[in-house]
């Protein structure tokens, strides 16, 4: 197998480089991170706050290790030099794509497309990027899941930010069904324990009974790029360790 | 430092050679990793150590601040090494001293050889390391603490750095000093392994050795690097089974 993301190879020997679970995928072995900043990909499509207004450009916190400036050209405004102020301050929130990566860490972004512009109202919550296959679900499963259970409006960024809008109450209910999800990302049986969870909590009903997670439910949200994993808890792979020979 | 009246040194080897805690010379003191207790920071771990008690944060890799450390090819790696104005019997002058600079310096260092750093160019890893309790081998476990953070972190490393200070204690080499030992012992020599190529990334001496003395040192302190090492694995996969797993249901 050749070294894939997440890993080293020393004398014949491939290593992990990173905390994560190992994902073998022929040809290709690699680790998949459990924890870490968000690391930009193409096409992603992530939400960001504004953190500068220079003459041209805004710089926005993505979550990433660099600030990704936005040009005013990546903008449906018309704005001339040195108004940048005019449409962006520092504080606002954007929904915006990734546009272009450079081998300087340069992460360029654009506004200019479907779904994307500023948010206007709402909050925002943070998890780890690595949760955001969980947070959406197979198909958006969990998410529709969450939406349709309490009545918010979501948009996940690929970033580990999530935008709820909505009643403060419906904001409140998706917000503890994302700290579910944070606190018990690994385990099988998420969906319906966060399904359940928002039924039991719903004040228009009874409290229901606690479904318990049935046989079927590690099929859901589990993301794709993980091998199937076994009921119950989750052994990670061996961290930073040299036993992975191959 | 005047010199110590034989009076007031104490007894630091029995004849049934134990130490001064009933330790064995190649034995080294009790310890606990937590991987993870704060929120805030991309990774953290909290190391209890004997009675050294030590915590530290890693944010990044980040904009660089202040904007000229910057590095074009790769993340520079920023460390902060500080004791607690309360760490010790008598209490600590809180801020910057010629040793924590030193310490934080070493500690980085050692950290710039196992960091995959021309992954992230033009950005910083900054690692905080708080002595909340010290009793001798705080740079050991500050930097043990430091490197469970960075995995915790996700940041791409050889491996990591496990670390633990060997001395010589009333003529004998012994894993581990504690204050006592350290205090009156005659030398301290604290090391960081890489386990996966058998490097030393750390070495400081004080005191005296033989070459040959200091040679059975390096191998007691690599012995006791090991054994270091599986804790602070065991610490990692705790923090994504046992310590995650709350009580069923909401």
């Amino acid at each position: 197998m050749k070294p894939g993301a997440g890993t080293y190879r020393v004398g014949g020997k491939l290593y992990a480089s990173v905390l994560g679970l190992l994902s073998p995928r022929p040809p290709f072995l690699s680790v998949v991170p459990l924890s870490g900043r968000y690391i930009p990909k193409a096409g992603d499509t992530v939400i960001g706050t504004v953190t500068d207004c220079q003459t041209t450009f805004w710089l926005l916190d993505i979550g990433a290790p660099r600030w990704a400036p936005l040009h005013v050209t990546g903008t449906p405004w018309k704005v001339e030099v040195g108004e940048t102020d005019h449409y962006l301050h520092v504080g606002d929130a954007v929904v915006v794509r990734v546009e272009s990566l450079e081998a300087t860490g340069r992460i360029g972004v654009t506004m200019l497309g479907e779904g994307l512009g500023k948010l206007e109202d709402g909050t925002i919550v943070i998890v780890s990027p690595a949760r955001i296959p969980r947070v959406v679900g197979r198909n958006g499963s969990m998410i529709q899941t969450i939406t349709s259970h309490t009545g918010a409006q979501m948009a996940v960024g690929q970033n580990g930010r999530i935008w709820i809008g909505g009643s403060p109450e419906a904001i409140q209910r998706a917000r503890e069904a994302l700290e579910m999800i944070e606190e018990h990302g690994q385990r099988a049986g998420l969906s319906d324990r966060v399904e359940s969870y928002l039924v039991s909590t719903d004040r228009t009903g009874e409290r229901g009974p606690e479904r318990p997670p049935t046989e079927t439910a590690h099929r859901d949200a589990v993301p794709h790029e993980l091998p199937p994993e076994p009921a119950g808890d989750l052994e990670p792979d061996e961290p930073e360790t040299n036993s992975d020979d191959y | 430092m005047g010199s110590v009246g034989a009076k007031d040194v104490p007894v630091l080897l029995s004849p049934e050679g134990l130490r001064i805690d009933g330790r064995r010379l190649d034995e080294l003191r009790p310890i606990r990793i937590q991987a993870g207790p704060l929120h805030q920071a991309d990774g953290s771990a909290f190391v209890e150590w004997g009675a050294n008690k030590v915590m530290a944060a890693v944010y990044g890799p980040r904009e660089v601040h202040p904007r000229h450390l910057q590095q074009n090819h790769k993340a520079v790696i920023q460390c902060k090494y500080n004791m607690a104005a309360f760490s010790v019997d008598e209490r600590k002058r809180p801020g910057l001293d010629r040793r924590s600079q030193e310490i934080s310096k070493v500690i980085a260092e050692a950290f710039e050889s196992v960091v995959f750093a021309e992954e992230f160019p033009r950005t910083s890893i900054d690692v905080y390391i708080e002595v909340l309790q010290a009793n001798a081998g705080t740079r050991c476990a500050g930097l043990v603490a430091a490197s469970v953070a960075l995995a915790d972190a996700g940041i791409p490393m050889v491996d990591l750095l496990p670390a633990v200070a060997v001395g010589k204690v009333a003529g004998q080499i012994a894993l581990d000093l504690k204050k006592e030992e350290d205090n009156f012992g005659e030398a301290d020599l604290p090391m960081a392994l890489v386990p996966q190529s058998g490097r030393l990334v750390l070495l400081q001496m004080e005191g005296h050795m033989t070459p040959e003395e200091l040679s059975r040192s390096l191998d007691l302190g690599v012995q006791g690097c090991k054994a270091i090492y599986e804790k602070m694995k065991q610490a990692l996969r705790d923090r994504y089974t046992t310590a995650r797993l709350p009580a069923e249901g909401p």
